[in-house]
């Protein structure tokens, strides 16, 4: 096989039939939260797994609405829950609080 | 169905262009890989339809490739095109028509900038008068050397030695159209049938004996994008535009692909041998591809060229399999022979 410097990219289709309304309309009613978030990256910067994880609430937020929940849960599981992410929150959200019912309402153990 | 109102509608998407007297620009890209598709338009529109078409060699790029890179500034770019328009009334022209499908968006971008912002016409009027000492002008009629080809497809079909029909089975062949997105997607009254229904190339194919196929992703970009392709690590989403579009077209079984942009015709062409090697995969039945022609070699066929003569030994994808559907004779021996018979070099690996 010939090596071009260059591979196939995987599709990044989004399928919409995949997102589970229910699931997250538990979320929305327990973390109202979750509709006020902007992306803007505040809280994986000052994460302080975030260097050695994948902890980033952003990218979870995105990966639900994204239609893909495992890898909502991963980048919501590894938190240590240490709360610095909620006083640089632009929006005031309550971040702990948020990823934690992420990883219980969207992961195995329900 | 009402059969006026369908009627009037569709008129809403039509362009009025007159069919003689352009001053010609020719496409940076056609030029390094398909100068016959060029040479062809020429001959075609002269030659056979007896227009008047100009080119002089003092114009240049459009700028359109390193504009869309943000290697130049618009007003770089917008400055080079008012010395386009500058030439072509300096050769007493004022309808101006280009083979590029990037060049024709940025002209139409350019002249709907000059039209909303007359401060920055006034600006570049004198920017082109301090650098060339050329008069300003704009055309009173733009055109894509497409459009031309579409007024004159009736013609075209009437001069016909083959047409787009399978002569061993007699039915029509099955063409996958491919309209660059800067044609119609981003000024849609400048292109025939808009962006909804751009009908340029349809029309062609209809009027020469084929069959269009309607596939989900006809309308996806064929990967070319600009910054997708400059840097080599980014081309695989070009890549990956380009698969995604030949997985979707794939069941309808095409026997060939016509395309109006130098970049689709490229890209699609070379893309196919990519995926050849890379996924093992090729898309035209027993491990050919699917020859993709720009509409002036598809014209060329029609009106009885020899295929070399057109430059189809310069595709990736050989054009073997459709000649022969179409019935086409060539000789195989002068395929890499160039101007004189002098031979012009052959690819290592035969083509997919």
């Amino acid at each position: 096989m010939i090596d071009f410097g260059y591979t196939l990219n995987p599709s990044s289709r989004i399928n919409l039939d995949n997102f589970d309304r229910n699931k997250f309309e538990k979320l929305s009613k327990s973390e109202p939260d979750v509709l006020l978030c902007i992306g803007c990256g505040s809280c994986t910067a000052s994460c302080t797994a975030g260097k050695y994880t994948d902890t980033s609430l952003r990218k979870a937020i995105l990966s639900i609405l994204d239609c893909n929940e495992k890898a909502a849960v991963d980048f919501a599981a590894s938190c240590l829950l240490c709360g610095k992410c909620t006083l640089v929150c632009p929006r005031s959200i309550n971040t702990r609080n948020l990823l934690l019912s992420i990883t219980k309402i969207y992961g195995k153990k329900q | 169905m009402i059969y006026e109102g369908k009627k009037k509608i569709w008129s809403e998407y039509q362009k009025d262009i007159p069919d003689d007297h352009y001053f010609y620009a020719r496409s940076c890209i056609r030029q390094m890989f398909f100068t016959a598709s060029e040479q062809a338009f020429l001959e075609i529109t002269r030659k056979l339809m007896g227009k008047d078409i100009f080119e002089t060699e003092h114009h240049t790029t459009c700028g359109g490739i390193a504009y869309h890179c943000d290697a130049i500034p618009q007003e770089t770019s917008m400055t080079i095109i008012a010395r386009q328009f500058a030439l072509m009334k300096k050769y007493g022209y004022e309808n101006f028509v280009c083979s590029c499908i990037t060049s024709f968006g940025l002209y139409n971008e350019t002249l709907e900038t000059w039209r909303r912002f007359p401060e920055v016409e006034a600006k570049v009027k004198e920017d082109l008068w301090e650098s060339c000492h050329l008069e300003f002008a704009k055309p009173k009629f733009l055109a894509h050397t497409c459009d031309l080809i579409y007024k004159y497809r009736e013609r075209i079909a009437s001069m016909a030695k083959y047409r787009l029909v399978n002569v061993k089975t007699g039915r029509p062949l099955r063409v996958v159209e491919h309209i660059g997105c800067h044609y119609s997607k981003m000024f849609p009254s400048k292109g025939f049938g808009g962006a909804e229904y751009p009908y340029v190339l349809v029309g062609m194919v209809e009027s020469w004996g084929g069959e269009i196929i309607d596939y989900p992703e006809r309308r996806h970009c064929c990967g070319f994008g600009f910054r997708q392709y400059f840097i080599q690590s980014d081309r695989g989403y070009s890549l990956a535009n380009t698969y995604k579009k030949f997985e979707s077209m794939e069941p309808y079984e095409p026997d060939m692909i016509i395309t109006n942009c130098p970049g689709c015709t490229y890209f699609m062409d070379r893309w196919q041998y990519v995926i050849a090697e890379t996924q093992g995969k090729t898309y035209g039945g027993k491990g050919h591809g699917i020859p993709v022609l720009t509409y002036e070699e598809v014209a060329g066929l029609v009106l009885g060229y020899d295929p070399w003569d057109l430059g189809l030994q310069t595709h990736q994808v050989g054009s073997e399999p459709l000649l022969d559907k179409m019935g086409i004779k060539y000789d195989p021996a002068k395929k890499y022979l160039g101007v004189n018979g002098k031979f012009i070099g052959e690819p290592e690996k035969s083509p997919c």
